[in-house]
């Protein structure tokens, strides 16, 4: 028997309604619509897109932080996207969530070492003396002192609320710890100090990282395979090398070309796009990238692209760059598309 | 060329909690008409302590501003307060990281614009408004003339800022100080915004402080740049300088420790850390302030300040081992 993937994630919607206008329909927030992919143990799967595309919506979800509207979330095989609260609790012990404000997700009256204790004393893992020895095991792990165990939030600094609220996810040796925009209110040079960490953390302990951040180039650094989402959908997922050196979906190129490059004799080469993100209250139809798109069709405009592979593991949602044809034509289609 | 700012010994210093907190201490530089100058370092350094300063919008009472600041020919240092408010706005505009705090939520963006247009004087309602129009187009916001009538909610984060250039460019500033102007934007908008600096000084002369956290940020835009740690400046050369040969083990450390995109090389590899933290204002170190941090530091820079010293044309740096110090 071939084991289940460790998060099945599969046409996972999130919508929000809104007040009726005075005349109109009811209108929705199309958070999330209908974002499917699969983890496997030990991996890091990167989700980026700019603000309002979903990805944190979807990473709350995962922990159920967020209810969803439809779709379901399999974790090791079991659909827990629907389950009670009572029925979710055991399934958190290998669901941990890392935000990117520690000092909002640590509560400030409480001492670090009773933080980090407390999953651990909910799910009744450990008490008294070997309770005391997780939790120092633990500061150690992620690279707190000891003499820090009595200290409150706001004696930390940035970075180290952030090893203190991975110490808090770690204590329940999770599978799969979502981290959302982790390093992201850090200063670069703590940022390293972060991301070393997570990294050292998953070849030890073989965990998994849904790891959400708008800084392609920390994903770029950390990721094993990589999600884009825009307005609601994944539009290109692939494994790392392949999404970072053979960018196919327009946006994702747009995303690449964007990001400004530290190195002034390698001046980003300006193919800007136009405009800004749409609303997701009315999502554009068809692809609802076309409206920023620099090589839309007609028919971008009134069909939307479905995710379809154009090599192992490597999707793309695109009429032009992974048509509905065989794979030959499809790789020449996408060389005169350029 | 002569400068259009120089900016010499700048010092900003509060009283806080009974502690001396010298938030800029002994900046200068300089910077010509038409010149982009980038002034980055993490959050607390002073960059935009120092900005303020120039401006003198830093409150009198708890701040001590001590410094000579000379911009286009006028001391700023003794200029009395309504000549500073004919600079700021006048001759410096300003933007800043969150343009909506910026904005009058309950203006229109057109009479905000023409009320500044309207500031000097010699400008008509109907000239500030063709003027406004003007200077929206400039920005590149789509049917100027429509948007005057919008509220600032209308527009989104992107165009707000565009709304926010076009005000500071309503008088014409020989100088724009944008403060960490697209770290709240998406990475497609911020390219946009930052091809709009660049395009609106070609075409406007102006010269530019772009002050921000980026490197990429500055290697992009900047002609010359200032790298700054707990309230000092700590090197300055040309971007092509500063990115290549980097000398202060901060800098390094900095350019180091970020991941780049597209270099297969650093995919998954460790990153080089910068270990501790940055000083605290109330503790500074009395020698180097990097010293703490440094791999490199030994006793004479725990001992005393590094000099300010010239390595190469144009190229300064403020470290005891920063000629000698080995490459990452």
């Amino acid at each position: 028997m071939t084991e289940a993937p460790l998060l099945e994630v599969e046409n996972l919607v999130k919508h929000y309604a809104l007040s009726r206008g005075w005349f109109g329909a009811p209108r929705v927030v199309h958070a999330v619509d209908g974002v499917s992919f699969n983890m496997e143990r030990g991996e890091t799967l990167g989700l980026v897109g700019e603000s309002g595309c979903g990805k944190s919506t979807v990473a709350r979800c995962i922990v159920r932080l967020i209810e969803p509207t439809s779709g379901s979330i399999k974790v090791n095989g079991r659909d827990v996207a629907h389950l009670a609260e009572r029925d979710m609790r055991p399934m958190r012990r290998d669901l941990q969530i890392v935000f990117q404000d520690p000092f909002s997700s640590l509560n400030p009256r409480h001492r670090a070492g009773a933080i980090v204790a407390e999953p651990l004393v909910n799910f009744g893992l450990a008490e008294g003396a070997e309770l005391e020895r997780r939790v120092a095991e633990l500061f150690e792990r992620v690279g707190l002192r000891k003499d820090q165990l009595n200290n409150r939030p706001h004696e930390f600094s940035g970075g180290q609320r952030q090893r203190l609220g991975i110490a808090r996810a770690l204590a329940v040796n999770p599978a799969l710890i979502v981290c959302d925009e982790p390093v992201s209110a850090l200063d670069v040079s703590i940022q390293a100090q972060v991301i070393n960490l997570l990294g050292d953390l998953q070849r030890d302990l073989g965990l998994a990282y849904l790891f959400v951040a708008h800084d392609l180039a920390v994903v770029e650094h950390i990721s094993h395979r990589v999600a884009v989402m825009y307005l609601g959908e994944i539009v290109e997922i692939a494994p790392r090398d392949d999404l970072f050196d053979a960018p196919q979906h327009p946006y994702t190129e747009a995303l690449l070309a964007a990001v400004p490059s530290p190195d002034p004799r390698n001046k980003r080469k300006r193919r800007l796009i136009e405009g800004e993100v749409p609303s997701p209250i009315s999502p554009p139809a068809g692809c609802r990238f076309h409206t920023r798109c620099p090589i839309a069709e007609a028919r971008c405009k009134l069909e939307a692209p479905r995710l379809r592979a154009i090599a192992p593991g490597h999707e793309v949602a695109c009429h032009l760059r992974a048509p509905r044809i065989s794979g030959k034509s499809a790789k020449l289609n996408a060389e005169t598309a350029r | 060329m002569s400068a259009l700012l120089e900016v010499a010994n700048l010092s900003t210093h509060f009283h806080s909690g009974g502690h001396l907190v010298r938030a800029v201490d002994g900046v200068s530089f300089t910077l010509d008409a038409g010149g982009v100058l980038g002034i980055v370092g993490e959050s607390g350094c002073g960059k935009s302590v120092a900005a303020m300063s120039i401006l003198r919008l830093i409150d009198g009472k708890p701040g001590v501003v001590a410094g000579d600041i000379q911009f286009d020919g006028q001391d700023l240092r003794v200029l009395d307060e309504s000549g500073m408010r004919k600079v700021r706005g006048g001759k410096i505009g300003m933007i800043f990281q969150e343009p909506m705090t910026s904005l009058n939520p309950v203006l229109t963006v057109g009479r905000q614009i023409t009320e500044a247009i309207r500031l000097d004087g010699s400008f008509s309602n109907a000239e500030a408004r063709d003027r406004a129009v003007e200077l929206l187009r400039l920005v590149r916001i789509a049917e100027a003339e429509k948007r005057l009538d919008d509220y600032p909610h209308h527009f989104s984060g992107g165009m707000r800022q565009r709304v926010m250039i076009a005000l500071a460019l309503s008088r014409s500033p020989k100088l724009l100080i944008a403060d960490e102007p697209t770290t709240a934007l998406d990475v497609t908008v911020q390219a946009q915004i930052l091809d709009l600096l660049l395009d609106l000084r070609d075409r406007l002369g102006m010269a530019i402080i772009l002050i921000t956290h980026d490197l990429g940020v500055v290697a992009e835009t900047c002609e010359r740049a200032l790298v700054m740690y707990a309230g000092r400046k700590i090197e300055e050369a040309s971007v092509a300088d500063l990115f290549a040969s980097p000398l202060h083990p901060y800098t390094r450390g900095l350019m180091n420790s970020v991941p780049r995109l597209g270099d297969e090389t650093s995919r998954r590899r460790r990153l080089l850390e910068i270990p501790g933290v940055v000083p605290s204002p109330a503790a500074m170190p009395s020698g180097c302030r990097f010293a703490p941090r440094c791999r490199l530091a030994e006793d004479r820079c725990r001992a005393a300040y590094p000099q300010w010293r010239a390595y190469g044309a144009g190229h300064f740096a403020a470290c005891w081992r920063a000629g000698e110090a080995p490459h990452d």
